[in-house]
């Protein structure tokens, strides 16, 4: 008797422990990967930014000596305002321009969707290669494109890059200049849920196009815009590809952001603890920043 | 293709405006179709649309001629640039290979190729286990997954050197081999939240007459669910092949020597080298540009689709 009831009690036991199994085995490669190369390198940053990291000679603890080396020093005090205005400028700017392309092309016509085809195009662009070819844009002399373009317009050859006082602002344009067409895709599915009926309530309201626009448009996009402003934002925290090839943080410093500093202390000079705290603090940031915006994304879902 | 075009905006009737209302739209075409009221008709707002238009293209597309161009003109400097090319020569691209720009072509393909197709792998096994499976932790995964996603190369780049140098466990030296680029990008939040969102809304009949005619797991994915993803997989191959694409650091920290470099890595090299000219950086920038290109030109479509699903994802 008891032995015609125990296997299919022992069996079912064997299925429910492989289907309890298996997604594992499905979660498992990605899971692995994550763990050895994302959060792997994660916790031991975090651990060696509060070491003196001395190869051969073993490791120190230091406590927090990093952090307030790295805190305390000028060099990463410029990185951090110049972080913050790369950042922010670069975000709105390409929001705003992104915006303005996106009024533009927005529409059915065959024509403009091959010209978003082109504007979008910096988007999809290596930024290394985009680096390369905004270095020889701006190129010092007279007969440079864009200084021959101001020449048109009766102003002097700019040296954009090498000029301290204008460096960060050039790294900004070209930085707008990659990242509107993203915004612009997001914005016009934005402006593609706008309801029709209310530009024609509108018009019959004999409203302005400016009210038109700020009243009706605006509202209307705005969790599109709040989306494209985090995503910026967070993207500008950490942006480095950009800096490093066009100006490589110079000149005198001009132009360092927080990752290139970061980068210079750890791999020029091996200050591996340095740049390690560095890149905690950075990481503690954007978390923050994410945490903090899904907090009010949330709550304006439910609003 | 029938539209070869960024089309965000192929479905914008709302509801409400359908039947007449669409009828009497077309009749009077394009006033309320836009934000700005844009006219079809000749006249001040047409002009006005053509010339922001032109400017647009000038700002946005013109910047690639002038590569395109300097690329095929002889003794090209930075400060010979122009749109079109002067005299049109194949020099800047030869001198290009002599310094081995394809042999960081190659590099850059081996680990595209391999990183796409280990990102999409992974994906999909990991989001047909989150779409299709309820085991515990799953909300914990998810977080994890998305967590990888806010955890970019540049703010790991210094313990990820240390790590591909000497990897835990297996004791391996990836530096300098196509793996300690490929292995990091494998997994990518991103494609897998995608894919996750695309495998839910799949109707889980078509999964039960399959599990009844005895299918395992394994060939259920691959079978039969993999098909019904192809629109997501492209959404996925696309914007994982453009991010793959735009490494840096990665590419950098990884590499033992210079011979390791992809090729957009590399274009620093050309560029420091005393004998180049700007031609061959040129040159070299425009071989780096076309692989993306191609895949833009191929999957544009889904590439607008994904950023869309992106950003209300986020």
């Amino acid at each position: 008797m008891t032995a015609t009831v125990t296997p299919p009690v022992a069996r079912r036991a064997r299925v429910l422990s492989k289907k309890a199994v298996l997604p594992w085995v499905f979660l498992a490669p990605g899971l692995l990967l994550a763990l050895v190369f994302k959060f792997l390198p994660m916790g031991k940053g975090v651990w060696l930014s509060f070491f003196e990291v001395r190869p051969f000679l073993g490791d120190k603890w230091v406590g927090l000596d990093n952090y307030t080396r790295v805190l305390t020093d000028h060099r990463f005090q410029d990185a951090i305002g110049h972080t913050l205005l790369l950042g922010l400028g670069q975000s709105l700017g390409a929001i705003l321009v992104g915006f303005l392309l996106a009024l533009l092309l927005e529409g059915q016509a065959r024509s403009l969707k091959i010209m978003r085809t082109a504007v979008f195009l910096p988007v999809v662009t290596a930024t290394a290669v985009v680096g390369e070819m905004w270095r020889l844009l701006y190129y010092p002399t007279s007969d440079g494109l864009i200084n021959h373009g101001l020449g048109f317009l009766g102003l002097g050859p700019t040296p954009f890059l090498d000029n301290p006082n204008t460096a960060l602002w050039a790294t900004m344009v070209m930085s707008v200049w990659m990242l509107a067409p993203y915004n612009m895709v997001i914005i016009l599915a934005g402006l593609a849920g706008v309801d029709r009926t209310l530009y024609e309530a509108a018009a019959m309201d004999g409203v302005s196009l400016w009210q038109r626009l700020r009243y009706v448009t605006l509202p209307a996009i705005r969790p599109a815009l709040g989306i494209v402003l985090t995503l910026a934002a967070i993207r500008g925290l950490r942006v480095f590809t950009e800096v490093f090839v066009l100006t490589g943080g110079g000149p005198a410093g001009s132009t360092e952001v927080w990752m290139t500093r970061a980068y210079t202390l750890g791999f020029t000079r091996n200050d591996i603890g340095g740049a390690s705290a560095a890149s905690v603090v950075l990481l503690c940031v954007t978390l923050l920043l994410t945490v903090t915006v899904n907090y009010f994304r949330k709550r304006g879902d439910v609003r | 293709m029938s539209a070869p075009a960024i089309d965000p905006v192929r479905t914008p009737a709302p509801a409400a405006a359908t039947g007449k209302a669409a009828e009497s739209r077309r009749a009077t075409p394009a006033r309320f179709d836009t934000a700005l009221g844009w006219s079809d008709r000749p006249g001040v707002a047409w002009g006005l649309r053509i010339l922001l238009c032109a400017i647009a293209l000038g700002v946005f597309a013109a910047p690639f001629l002038t590569i395109l161009s300097g690329a095929f003109t002889t003794h090209a400097s930075g400060s010979s640039l122009s749109f079109l090319p002067h005299d049109s020569t194949l020099q800047n691209f030869k001198v290009a290979g002599e310094r081995g720009i394809w042999d960081y072509f190659t590099n850059s393909l081996v680990i595209a190729g391999g990183a796409l197709l280990l990102q999409l792998a992974v994906s999909v096994l990991a989001a047909y286990a989150l779409a299709r499976h309820r085991f515990r932790g799953q909300a914990l995964i998810l977080t994890l997954f998305m967590l990888t996603m806010m955890l970019p190369e540049e703010v790991i780049a210094i313990p990820l050197s240390l790590v591909l140098g000497h990897v835990p466990v297996v004791g391996l030296d990836l530096k300098g081999t196509a793996w300690g680029v490929i292995l990091p990008l494998g997994a990518w939040g991103f494609s897998v939240m995608l894919l996750t969102e695309f495998m839910k809304d799949i109707p889980t009949e078509i999964e039960e007459a399959a599990r009844l005619d005895g299918v395992g797991e394994f060939r259920m994915l691959w079978q039969v669910v993999l098909p019904l993803c192809k629109p997501a997989l492209g959404v996925a191959g696309v914007l994982g092949f453009v991010m793959i694409w735009d490494q840096y650091l990665l590419p950098l920290i990884a590499s033992k020597d210079p011979t390791d470099y992809t090729v957009t890595v590399a274009l620093s090299i050309l560029r420091t080298d005393p004998e180049v000219g700007s031609g061959v950086v040129l040159a070299g920038a425009v071989i780096a540009l076309v692989p993306s290109l191609i895949v833009y030109l191929l999957l544009q479509r889904s590439l607008v689709t994904g950023i869309a699903a992106g950003a209300t994802k986020g």
